[in-house]
């Protein structure tokens, strides 16, 4: 096995996530064995002159955006709807949803992440219909998908989620093997004990601890959900400073110093490419560093041998993980709603929807039951864990209504500060889950 | 000799039309000529500010309109640890930053004031950092500032032998400080080295010549003639620096987005996160609000270091 990863080829591949694109049109090609019910469709009688715009966050993967624009491309053949659809940044995609939603002009749909339909509630249109059908059609939606999709204590649809993707962790098998662990363990004080031997081997762990949106609230959230944590109650209280999350913020403070140096400042592609030049031998990740390792002859022997593993459960009964996930909305300044209806429909049909699926390699998994059987899952056994990303029953709020303070509190790093304060030393976990809480408090004070 | 007396219509012709005589008249000329500019002003400078004022008394989030809540905003802020923060790291960045480009900034315009080869070519080049997009040299700094791939800890670990590990530049709260500023001096060091070189340069010859022939030092020189003939232009040019420095946004955020520990937010970083990414629209401009004061400060600073020409010319202050 290579060992001799140069600097630049570590560089290089912490940002070679576009390598996916190699990998999503051969998935393509396989016939497919997904079911379809046979429920009738919503009548949804396109407006004479119908023309769409539409925004959604930029591809990961190559393949995601040519299949999706192959996609509206045949929308616009079969319905004569023009179909225009810009690609944004993922930073981006909210302060332009928000524009829209304030200005009440602009797209008339937009792809957001999670929470997203929950901020703007008032400005979108309902959606039941075409969820409820496509619900029927492909075997219902996944629990991620109705927490994301529905209005809180709701049967309304008001966001169709289009996929989600996971952060589980991902590790070196011969690493651990050397220290004498086939597996991260499930409990607290056997993850700190494998850290702690990794840590003495000269190969540690790492996650992220900076303001990385998608890394460092990952971990976080893992943390607190793992020792029975979390920000709400069922209720939407918050409960944030509870014993559950001292002990969670004790449990990080013994484990930190096992991590590699920096993880304080560690943003969402740091530890791609620690893991890749094989500094650290555990992070946890989305599938999108597996594949551009595979996918790179310089690396390809650590692709083979890492592994991926659910979050572990800790005092959990399940896997403590939420995805992120896409969410599209119609929004009510739209002048073709029905023409917007119908195209998010079409796009979640399997003839539209399978190729998409299997273009994105792993990164997006499904919403809807029915596409667990499409290809994409039974081609490489180390993407299959991602197959049920939206089986989850945690996400960010756990376990509180979604809201715009939910999005809020993940968008300002509380819980990720709140977990590095205690780590570095800054507070003590008392003083850190009392500071969060006073932050969170804000956010949510006008939620109930 | 006879006398002809004009005819009422052409009389009539001859008189200004009203439109000219409007615009023969002194304060509606006035009026028309400013409009133009005031419409400017008030469209993009007075409205936005305006705005951002009026919404830092209202509780707005981004997605719904928001009521007058008064100074609630202000209230809670003075109750934030991590606003208390960031006008602590906003002081110690803007006041050792500006500093620090001072310093560096009068010894280089010091420098290339004097007369060597490819001086043109040199003077081009000190600008190099003032032109490279901002969000560009941040980047590069976040790459030098990389806990893993660090170009500074690839010297001192694996070529020099002087370190066993890497430096861990943004792990942790001070060295993160220090290395954000370290960026902000090097990037503001070519704005304060050209003005002063500029400043410099309208200096009198003969001033020097004078001096010289009294038997003045260089550095007698340099404190009875450059520094109080450079006064004018180091108080305008340190107000310019401290306002940029105050107000950085840039750099922070695309270094440490005000990480680790929230340790790194400048007022501006944390009022677009608060407003902007957490959407607390109200509260994000009661931050910025909270700046004008010590830009109020600033801007007096210049006022009266300009108001102390006449004492630098040796007469009394009025």
């Amino acid at each position: 096995m290579r060992n001799d990863i140069t600097r630049r080829d570590a560089l290089a591949l912490g940002l070679s996530a576009a390598t996916l694109a190699a990998t999503g049109a051969a998935a393509q090609t396989t016939s497919s064995t997904i079911k379809a019910a046979d429920v009738a469709a919503p009548k949804l009688a396109i407006e004479k002159g119908a023309s769409l715009r539409m925004l959604r966050p930029v591809r990961f993967v190559q393949a995601d955006e040519d299949v999706f624009r192959a996609n509206a491309a045949k929308f616009t053949k079969e319905t004569g709807v023009e179909v225009k659809v810009d690609f944004v940044g993922w930073e981006d995609i909210n302060q332009q949803t928000a524009v829209t939603s304030n200005s009440g002009a602009g797209p008339d749909i937009i792809i957001g992440f999670s929470d997203a339909p929950h901020i703007y509630v008032d400005k979108l249109i309902e959606l039941t219909d075409v969820a409820d059908y496509v619900g029927k059609r492909y075997g219902g939606w996944l629990p991620l998908a109705q927490r994301y999709g529905k209005k809180n204590k709701s049967d309304a649809w008001i966001g169709l989620p289009f996929g989600a993707t996971a952060g589980p962790l991902i590790y070196r098998k011969s690493i651990l093997q050397s220290v004498g662990f086939d597996k991260v363990p499930e409990d607290h004080a056997g993850i700190l004990d494998l850290c702690q031997k990794l840590h003495k081997a000269g190969k540690p762990a790492g996650f992220a601890l900076g303001n990385a949106k998608g890394d460092g609230n990952g971990f976080a959230n893992w943390a607190l959900w793992s020792h029975n944590a979390s920000l709400l109650d069922e209720e939407g209280n918050v409960v944030i400073n509870s014993k559950e999350t001292i002990a969670a913020l004790n449990w990080v403070k013994q484990i930190y110093p096992t991590f590699i140096a920096g993880t304080p400042s560690w943003n969402d592609v740091s530890n791609n490419r620690a893991y890749s030049s094989q500094e650290i031998s555990l992070t946890a990740n989305g599938v999108s560093l597996y594949f551009s390792l595979k996918n790179d002859p310089a690396t390809k022997a650590i692709a083979e041998d890492s592994e991926h593993q659910l979050l572990p459960k800790g005092l959990a009964k399940v896997s403590p993980m939420a995805g992120l996930t896409l969410n599209a909305m119609v929004f009510k300044h739209s002048q073709y709603p029905n023409a917007a209806k119908a195209f998010l429909q079409y796009m979640l049909e399997k003839d539209q929807y399978e190729p998409w699926l299997n273009a994105n390699s792993g990164y997006w998994s499904q919403p809807l039951a029915a596409y667990a059987e499409a290809a994409v899952w039974s081609q490489d056994p180390k993407v299959k864990l991602f197959k049920d990303t939206m089986n989850s029953t945690y996400y960010d709020g756990y376990k509180g209504p979604i809201s715009t303070a939910t999005g809020a509190v993940s968008a300002d790093y509380v819980l990720i500060q709140m977990c590095a304060s205690v780590a570095t030393g800054a507070a003590t976990p008392e003083a850190a889950a009392a500071e969060a809480e006073q932050r969170c408090k804000r956010y949510f004070r006008r939620q109930r | 000799m006879s006398v002809t007396t004009l005819s009422s219509p052409v009389l009539a012709q001859r008189q200004p039309n009203w439109l000219v005589r409007l615009f023969d008249y002194k304060p509606f000329l006035i009026v028309m000529c400013l409009a133009p500019a005031i419409g400017l002003l008030s469209v993009f400078l007075t409205y936005p500010l305006g705005l951002g004022i009026w919404l830092a008394f209202t509780d707005t989030t981004i997605g719904r309109r928001g009521v007058f809540v008064g100074l609630e905003n202000f209230q809670y802020l003075l109750t934030d640890p991590l606003w208390w923060n960031a006008v602590f790291y906003s002081v110690v960045y803007t006041g050792i930053a500006t500093f620090g480009k001072f310093a560096l900034g009068f010894w280089l315009a010091l420098l290339l004031n004097n007369h060597f080869p490819f001086k043109s070519i040199l003077r081009a080049i000190i600008l190099l950092p003032w032109i490279v997009p901002t969000v560009l040299s941040a980047l590069a700094f976040w790459w030098i500032y990389d806990p893993q791939f660090s170009i500074i800890s690839y010297l001192l670990v694996d070529v020099l032998h002087w370190r066993s590990g890497n430096v861990d530049f943004l792990g942790s709260p001070w060295p993160a400080r220090f290395s954000l500023i370290a960026a902000n001096i090097w990037r503001g060091i070519p704005f304060v080295a050209i003005s002063l070189l500029a400043g410099l340069q309208t200096i009198s010859p003969s001033l020097y010549e004078a001096a010289m022939l009294d038997g003045a030092s260089a550095w007698q020189r340099f404190r009875y003639i450059t520094f109080p003939m450079m006064m004018p232009i180091l108080a305008i040019v340190m107000t310019f620096s401290i306002i940029f420095t105050f107000t950085d946004f840039q750099l922070v955020y695309a270094i440490t987005r005000g990480g680790p520990v929230n340790s790194t937010h400048l007022l501006a970083t944390l009022a677009f996160q608060r407003g902007i990414a957490g959407g607390e629209l109200g509260e994000g401009a009661a931050i910025a609000v909270s700046m004008i004061p010590f830009l109020i400060f600033a801007t007096l600073f210049s006022y009266f270091g300009l108001a102390r020409r006449k004492w630098q010319q040796g007469e009394a202050n009025d």
